[in-house]
């Protein structure tokens, strides 16, 4: 049974250059209690497809043009109204955005920032609301949380910033955590911290994570499965161990190879050629068919090739290229 | 905070110094006889010789800054020629009523730019957005002495809703003889808001942190009054600050045509009547009144946003 279940999710940008489809056919469950990794190249679609599932936009033009996102308990979070869908926010399903000093509001104290989202699904007292802040702070190991309380985000650091922001995500125990790049903003020393952080706090509450990350190790250590995403589209998918240790889309073999060894592989270096196509007037058939070094005739024609389980892949493990085995070992 | 406000009280005994130089050689350079004006011109030769005298008018120029300098720090700022008063009991007389329309214009301007920014900033790009740029541009295009007339004519002596002027015994009947001139003042200042209000609410939407409170699942009305708003109002503090130093010396008009006695209107009756005392006493009460309200704008900056210090 899944927890969120994606099902050819659909969103668009209106710009002035015309409609970008930053998610085109988006499909992907998460488990309850499991942590699932998203990854691609900078405007894939990654944070376009998060901020779907509770509708953030941070006032873009943007809109859900398709598709379903069923939340378990809950229905279909696209199809609900703004009413029901601030429900589900804050309580069942919970953000954390990239950079810590900018998600706070500047003028207000952090013990009321964290209290407020307790106060508008719990009926509790300010103070009621203001101990159980306190007891959040400690939860993520803030120090000397009491005089916390009445900071002002630029009073801390950024590493205690993304602590706060944790805290107020966790605060009413939801069961899925959308996390978009949670550490990029932070210092190398503290990534490791925060990170280790979120996921002790979230096994410990039974909580989802979907974790978008650029970087593979940091997939590779804490996520259980994971996508590839592609020009707003899911090129392959499955256990991380499955999808880092055999890829099977000439694009995520790119980009483990584009990698700095860490992730345990032992090819050279190689940069993907080119660039990601438009969003606007994207190419037909396969959209990394013009920077794919295995690219047929085939794979410039029709619609974007699905998602389909290879012969011999793993239980659950789907990739999107129409080529087989013997075409990629050609090349 | 009071160390820092005490401070910046000290940095501005230079700054004061420059203006009284300047303020004192710039009306030196005024034509007419300060002597004659007050006597009039059936005065004889040793009648306005005595004046001048009296006045100090026939000793050097540095010896007349002296004096000049010393009435401005005992606090008189001089004695006028034509009213013969300390010039600080004439702008103690009028002040009330140049700050009453200063804080009334701004009233109004509020209660005017408020809802017009926050329903020009939910439809930012369409139709009702352009439709309330146009007014204000309308608005602050107009000039004030005319609006002052349309406004007499209109709701004064047609309507009979308001005085046409001048000024009432009490609170209350002054809350309606200063509607008006307060309204005039009040428009080009709610014009200045509502465009800076605009652009700090479209900023602020767009922020992260709103969409944190957005993720908490706060409804849009508590969004927009507990995140938004105040967030977007401490932009406009400067503003107000700006508009409010420029109508302490700056609605000459308006009280002219109100028959509001303020400080415009003694600092124009001054001019025409060569009244060189007054002149320059008022362009130094102005220069400190300037300078004491942008201390207070960023005290309130201070206060308003925490990341903000007073330096
Ligand atoms: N505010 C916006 N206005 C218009 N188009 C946008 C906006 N934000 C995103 N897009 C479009 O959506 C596409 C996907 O953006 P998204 O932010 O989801 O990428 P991402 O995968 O999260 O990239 P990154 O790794 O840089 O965060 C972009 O390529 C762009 O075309
Ligand atoms: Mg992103």
């Amino acid at each position: 049974m899944s927890l969120l279940s994606i099902r050819d999710l659909v969103t668009e940008f209106e710009s002035p250059s015309g409609t970008a489809r930053a998610v085109d056919g988006v499909s992907f469950d998460v488990a309850p209690g499991e942590i699932f990794g998203i990854v691609g190249e900078s405007g894939c679609g990654k944070s376009a497809t998060c901020r779907s599932i509770l509708r953030l936009f941070g006032g873009a033009p943007a809109r859900i043009a398709g598709g379903r996102i069923l939340l378990d308990g809950a229905g279909d979070l696209a199809a609900m109204r703004e009413r029901e869908l601030a429900q589900v926010r804050g309580r069942d399903v919970a953000f954390i955005f990239q950079d810590p000093l900018t998600a706070l509001n500047p003028t207000m104290r952090i013990g009321r920032q964290i209290g407020e989202v307790i106060r508008r699904h719990r009926d509790v007292t300010r103070a009621e609301a203001r101990d159980a802040a306190l007891q959040l702070l400690r939860d993520v190991h803030v120090t000397s949380p009491e005089r916390r309380l009445d900071a002002y985000p630029h009073e801390l650091s950024g590493g205690l910033r993304q602590r706060v922001v944790i805290a107020m995500a966790l605060a009413l125990r939801p069961r899925l955590i959308i996390a978009d790049e949670p550490t990029t903003a932070l210092d190398v020393t503290v990534q490791d911290q925060i990170l280790r952080l979120l996921k002790e706090r979230c096994d410990s509450l039974g909580t989802s994570i979907i974790l978008i990350t650029h970087d593979l190790g940091v997939v590779s250590q804490i996520c259980d499965r994971m996508a590839v995403m592609y020009a707003g589209r899911v090129v392959e998918t499955g256990a991380v161990r499955e999808v880092l240790d055999a890829p099977s889309h000439p694009y995520t073999r790119a980009l483990l190879a584009a990698l700095p060894g860490q992730v345990g592989r032992d090819s050279e270096l190689v940069p993907i050629g080119g660039a990601p196509p438009s969003l606007i007037d994207p190419p037909p058939g396969c959209r990394f068919a013009p920077r794919c070094v295995f690219a047929q005739p085939q794979c410039r024609i029709g619609a974007p090739p699905a998602l389909r389980a290879r012969a011999g892949a793993g239980e659950g493990h789907l990739d999107a290229c129409i080529l087989n085995e013997v075409c990629h070992a050609a090349a | 905070m009071i160390l820092a406000i005490l401070k910046r009280l000290l940095m501005l005994v230079p700054v004061l110094i420059g203006i009284t130089v300047i303020s004192f050689l710039l009306l030196q350079i005024m034509p007419g006889d300060p002597a004659s004006r007050a006597m009039g011109t059936r005065a004889s030769a040793e009648e306005l010789q005595a004046m001048r005298e009296l006045w100090g008018l026939d000793k050097p120029i540095w010896v007349q800054y002296l004096y000049f300098l010393r009435d401005c720090l005992t606090g008189s700022f001089g004695v006028s020629i034509f009213h013969k008063k300390p010039i600080i009991d004439l702008v103690a007389e009028r002040l009330p009523f140049t700050l009453a329309i200063v804080g009334y214009s701004t009233v109004i301007a509020l209660v005017i730019a408020l809802p017009f920014a926050i329903l020009a900033a939910a439809n930012r790009g369409r139709m009702l957005d352009n439709l309330i740029r146009q007014i204000f541009v309308v608005v602050i295009a107009m000039p004030p002495f005319w609006l002052c007339y349309v406004l007499i004519i209109w709701l004064a002596l047609r309507m009979g809703w308001f005085s046409t002027g001048g000024i009432g015994d009490g609170f209350v009947a002054n809350l309606g003889r200063l509607f008006l001139p307060s309204l005039v003042v009040g428009l080009s200042t709610a014009a200045l808001v509502q465009q800076s209000l605009r652009a700090a609410l479209i900023d602020t939407m767009k922020a992260d942190y709103i969409d944190t409170a957005r993720a908490k699942g706060l409804r849009g009305h508590e969004v927009f009054l507990r995140h938004v708003l105040p967030n977007s109002l401490i932009s406009t503090i400067s503003i107000i600050g700006v508009r409010v130093s420029w109508i302490i010396g700056g609605t000459v008009v308006v009280e002219k045509i109100f028959s509001v006695p303020g400080l415009g209107s003694l600092l124009i009756d001054a001019i025409v009547s060569r009244d060189l005392p007054v002149i320059r006493g008022l362009t130094v009460f102005f220069a400190i009144m300037v300078v004491i309200v942008n201390l207070i704008t960023d005290i309130c900056y201070a206060l308003a946003d925490p990341r903000v210090r007073l330096e």
